[in-house]
C-alpha cells in the first residue's frame, strides 16, 4: 500500500522568501440589477506552507467569495476581480480557463460545505474520486479506481473495495463529507480550500471529521484556507486567522493572539456573543447591535461603525470618514482607529469579564 | 423503575453540590407537562398500488420527562436522534403512537381538535428557519394577530395595540406593523415569530433550534430576548437545539437525546460537570470550543448516528460506545439515579462513567481512519 506522496513543498526551503500563497489587494465586484456588490474590498493574505489559515466571518463577509477567486470559479461576465493571487510564484488573477483547470483539483482544491449538492448523484463516488486523477496524472481506469479505493480507506470509509461502486445517496452524511476530502485530496494538492467543511455535520462526526484534516495536513504538509464561522473550531484547527466583515480583514493575527487577545471591536463582540462550555453561566451574552450592513451599499469609512459600541472613544467622526488601514506587525494587527492602548485597556476592563472563563 | 444496575463501582462520593443558587435556579414550579412513555413511530411503506408497511422509523421511543413552570428543559442529541419530533409531539402537532403527555394533569395524548384549542393557546412554538415560518404574504401585524384571532381574543384597546406591544417586547419597531417578512433580516423575523408566539401569553414555549439558522452575533441578541421573556414572564421552556453551550447558557435542566431515546437527564451541572452516559461525554467532548488551551481529552467516536429504522438491540448507543459489552447488546439499560447521582439525575448505561469530568483524560480514538494515521 502506496501512501500519500510528499509533496515536493516540505523539501524545498529555497522559496522560503516568498509566501506559498500571497494575494494582495484583492477587489471582488459582481454587477447586479441593483447596483454593484463589493464583495471582496482590498483583502491582503499570505499563507505558507504547512500551515492552516482560517477566515472567521458573518454571511455576507466575504469569506467564500475571496476563496472563489482564488480558484478562479467566478463567472467572468458580471465579475471584476482585480488585484494580485500567486500560488507558488504563478499569478492566478487573469490566468487564462486553461491554466487554471491544470491547478485546480491538482495543485489547488476544494471541500464544500454541502456534500450532498457538490457530489454528483449521476455518478459513482469512486468514478468522482477518480476522475481529476486520471485527467491529472495520466493514470489508467484500473489505476485511478485502486487510488479512489486507497483515499477512501485512508479517510476512513469502511469497506472501501465495495464502497468506491456506491452512489453519494448510498453514503451518510458524514461519509459523504469523508469521501468530499479523499476527492479534494486524490491529486496531492498543495493548496486546499475548505469553506464550511463541517457545518452540516453533527458534532461527534464534527469532530472526527477536523482531526482527520488536521492528521492529513500533518501527513502531507498542505496549506489549508478554513472558512468558517464557529470560533470553535477555528481554535480546533488554524494556525492563524483573518477575521473579515463586509468585505475587509478586520483583524489578523495567530489563533492565540485573536482569541486571547483580540483588538478589533468586532471581535470582541463574535467573543463576547457565544456561549462557553467553560465560562460561568451567570455571564449574560452580549451581542453585537444591529446587523450586517448591505455590501450594495457600505457604510462610510469604518464598514463596522455604525454597530460599534467603542466608536465614541475615537475622536470626532473619524470612525464615519475615514477607513481605518490594516496595520500589521509581524502578521499581527487590526484596522480600527482606537489607539494601541485604548484597545488593551478595553478589552482588559470590559471585554475580558464578559468572556467569563474560569482561572 | 427497578434499582440501579450498578453501584459501587467507583467510590460513594457525595452527588457534587448543585449550582451557586439553587433556589434561584429551580423556579420551582408544579410540572406543567408531564410526558411519560412517549413514542412515535413512522411507518416505512412499500409495494405498488396496496402499500403495506415494512418497517418502522423508530423516530422516539419511549422517553419521560417532565417540565415544570417557569423553568427551561434543553432537549439536545444529533440529528435523527428525534428531538424535534418530541417537540412536535408536546405540541401534537403529531399524534404519539404511545405513551401519554398530559398538560396541567389534563390527558391530551389523544385529544381531539377542539379539546386541543384551549391548550394549544397555552403552548406555543418558535421554529428553526424564520425564512420558511413566516407566511411571505400576510404583513406582521396579521401574522402576530392571527393566533388572537383565531382564539376570539380581543385584547383592551385592540389587537393592533396588542401587536405594537408585543413587537416592542420582541425588540421591533412597532411602526413595522404593516411590512411584509422580507422586508426583515432573519434575526428579526426570528423576533416576528418570538413575537407571534407570545400573542397568546402562553405558559410554555417549545422553541425548536430558534438560533441555529442565525449569524453568530444575531444569535446571542435572540438568545438574550427569549431569556429575558422567560425570567420576567415565567414562561417555560422546551429548548431543543444541537448546541450544547447555547443549551448551557439558557436552560436549567438538560436532556441527551440518541436515537429516540433520552440517554441522559439531570440538572445543569450533572450534565455538563458529571456526565455518567459515555455518549453525554463523547458529545461534550466534541463540542468546540473558543480556547487554543483547551486541554479537554479527545474522544472520537466512529462513523455516524445508526438508522433508526432498524436501531440497535439493548443500549442504542453501543455501537459507537467504547465500554460496550455483552449486556448492552442484550439488555436495554433503563433510566435511573445512579449510584452518586444527584436527585433527578438520571442515566440510562450498564457501565457508567465516573461522576466527574476530571481525571479521565485519556483520549479514545476509535475512528479507524484516525487512529491509523495517528499511530503511524
Amino acid at each position: 500500500m502506496t501512501t500519500l506522496t510528499q509533496p515536493e513543498g516540505q523539501a524545498s526551503p529555497q522559496d522560503a522568501g516568498a509566501p506559498f500563497l500571497s494575494v494582495r489587494d484583492l477587489y471582488v465586484q459582481f454587477a447586479t440589477e441593483d447596483g454593484t456588490v463589493k464583495a471582496v474590498d482590498g483583502l491582503s493574505f499570505d499563507l505558507e506552507r504547512g500551515k492552516t489559515l482560517g477566515i472567521v466571518g458573518e454571511s455576507g463577509s466575504g469569506k467564500s467569495v475571496t476563496n472563489l477567486a482564488v480558484l478562479g470559479l467566478h463567472n467572468p461576465r458580471n465579475t471584476t476581480i482585480s488585484g494580485e493571487i500567486m500560488l507558488d510564484g504563478q499569478e492566478l488573477t487573469g490566468a487564462p480557463n486553461r491554466t487554471l483547470e491544470k491547478l485546480r483539483g491538482n495543485k489547488m482544491a476544494m471541500i464544500f460545505q454541502d456534500s450532498l449538492t457538490a457530489l454528483s448523484p449521476y455518478y459513482t463516488v469512486g468514478r468522482q474520486i477518480a476522475e481529476p486523477f486520471r485527467k491529472h496524472t495520466g493514470a489508467s481506469k484500473k489505476e485511478a479506481r485502486d487510488r479512489a479505493i486507497e483515499m477512501l480507506r485512508k479517510v476512513g470509509i469502511p469497506q472501501p473495495q465495495t464502497r468506491v461502486d456506491d452512489f453519494p445517496h448510498q453514503f451518510s452524511g458524514g461519509m459523504r463529507q469523508r469521501a468530499m476530502i479523499a476527492l479534494a485530496l486524490v491529486c496531492d494538492p498543495e493548496l486546499l480550500i475548505a469553506d464550511e467543511p463541517t457545518t452540516a455535520l453533527d458534532v461527534t462526526v464534527q469532530a472526527q471529521i477536523l482531526d482527520l484534516l488536521r492528521d492529513l495536513q500533518q501527513e502531507t504538509g498542505t496549506a489549508i484556507i478554513f472558512i468558517t464561522h464557529d470560533l470553535g473550531v477555528v481554535a480546533n484547527v488554524c494556525d492563524d486567522v483573518l477575521v473579515m466583515y463586509a468585505g475587509r480583514c478586520v483583524e489578523r493575527g495567530s489563533v492565540r493572539e485573536i482569541l486571547k487577545t483580540p483588538q478589533h471591536p468586532y471581535a470582541w463582540g463574535l467573543l463576547s456573543s457565544i456561549p462557553r462550555l467553560s465560562a460561568s453561566v451567570d455571564v449574560p451574552l452580549q451581542p453585537i447591535k444591529g446587523t450586517p450592513p448591505s455590501l450594495l451599499n457600505p457604510p462610510s469609512g469604518c464598514p463596522f461603525h455604525p454597530r460599534c459600541a467603542f466608536r465614541d472613544e475615537v475622536d470626532g467622526t473619524l470612525c464615519q470618514d475615514e477607513r481605518p488601514p490594516l496595520v500589521l506587525d509581524h502578521g499581527r494587527g487590526s484596522a480600527c482607529h482606537l489607539a494601541a492602548e485604548q484597545k488593551q485597556s478595553i478589552f482588559a476592563e470590559r471585554i475580558q469579564p464578559l468572556l467569563g472563563r474560569a482561572g | 423503575m427497578s434499582e440501579p444496575t450498578l453501584s459501587g463501582e467507583h467510590s460513594p462520593e457525595p452527588a457534587k453540590p448543585n449550582l451557586a443558587k439553587p433556589a434561584a435556579e429551580r423556579p420551582a414550579g408544579e410540572p406543567l407537562l408531564e410526558v411519560s412513555g412517549v413514542t412515535k413511530h413512522f411507518p416505512v411503506l412499500d409495494g405498488f398500488l396496496f402499500k403495506r408497511q415494512v418497517g418502522a422509523v423508530q423516530a422516539v421511543d419511549g422517553v419521560d420527562f417532565d417540565v415544570r413552570a417557569g423553568e427551561s428543559l434543553g432537549l439536545v442529541g444529533e440529528s435523527g436522534c428525534g428531538k424535534s419530533t418530541t417537540g412536535r409531539l408536546v405540541t401534537r402537532l403529531l399524534e404519539p403512537t404511545a405513551g401519554r403527555i398530559s398538560y396541567r394533569g389534563q390527558d391530551i395524548t389523544h385529544a381531539n381538535r377542539k379539546e386541543l384549542a384551549p391548550i394549544r393557546s397555552e403552548i406555543q412554538m418558535i421554529f428553526q428557519d424564520p425564512y420558511a415560518s413566516l407566511n411571505p404574504r400576510q404583513t406582521v401585524g396579521s401574522i402576530i394577530s392571527g393566533p388572537m384571532e383565531i382564539n376570539g381574543i380581543n385584547p383592551p384597546g385592540g389587537r393592533e395595540k396588542r401587536v405594537r406591544e408585543l413587537l416592542e417586547i420582541v425588540g421591533l419597531n412597532p411602526e413595522h406593523y404593516n411590512r411584509f417578512p422580507h422586508e426583515f433580516s432573519g434575526g428579526q423575523r426570528q423576533r416576528i415569530g418570538v413575537a407571534r408566539a407570545l400573542a397568546l401569553e402562553p405558559k410554555l414555549i417549545v422553541a425548536d433550534e430558534p438560533v441555529s439558522a442565525l449569524d453568530v452575533s444575531i444569535q446571542a441578541q435572540v438568545v438574550n430576548l427569549l431569556q429575558d421573556l422567560q425570567r420576567e414572564m415565567g414562561i417555560a421552556f422546551l429548548f431543543i437545539a444541537h448546541d450544547l453551550a447555547i443549551v448551557r447558557h439558557f436552560s436549567q435542566r438538560v436532556a441527551v437525546m440518541y436515537l429516540g431515546k433520552i440517554v441522559e437527564i439531570g440538572d445543569r451541572a450533572d450534565i455538563y460537570e458529571g456526565p455518567r452516559h459515555p455518549y453525554t461525554h463523547a458529545l461534550l467532548s466534541a463540542a468546540p470550543e473558543a480556547d487554543p488551551d483547551d486541554d479537554r481529552e479527545r474522544i472520537r467516536l466512529a462513523g455516524d448516528v445508526p438508522s433508526p429504522i432498524n436501531p440497535p438491540s439493548g443500549c442504542r448507543f453501543r455501537t459507537r460506545c467504547w465500554k460496550a459489552r455483552e449486556k448492552c447488546a442484550d439488555v436495554e439499560p433503563p433510566l435511573v439515579r445512579l449510584h452518586g447521582n444527584g436527585e433527578g439525575h438520571l442515566t440510562a448505561c450498564h457501565f457508567p462513567e465516573e461522576p466527574t469530568t476530571a481525571g479521565r483524560e485519556q483520549d479514545v480514538i476509535l475512528d479507524p481512519a484516525l487512529a491509523a494515521i495517528e499511530e503511524a
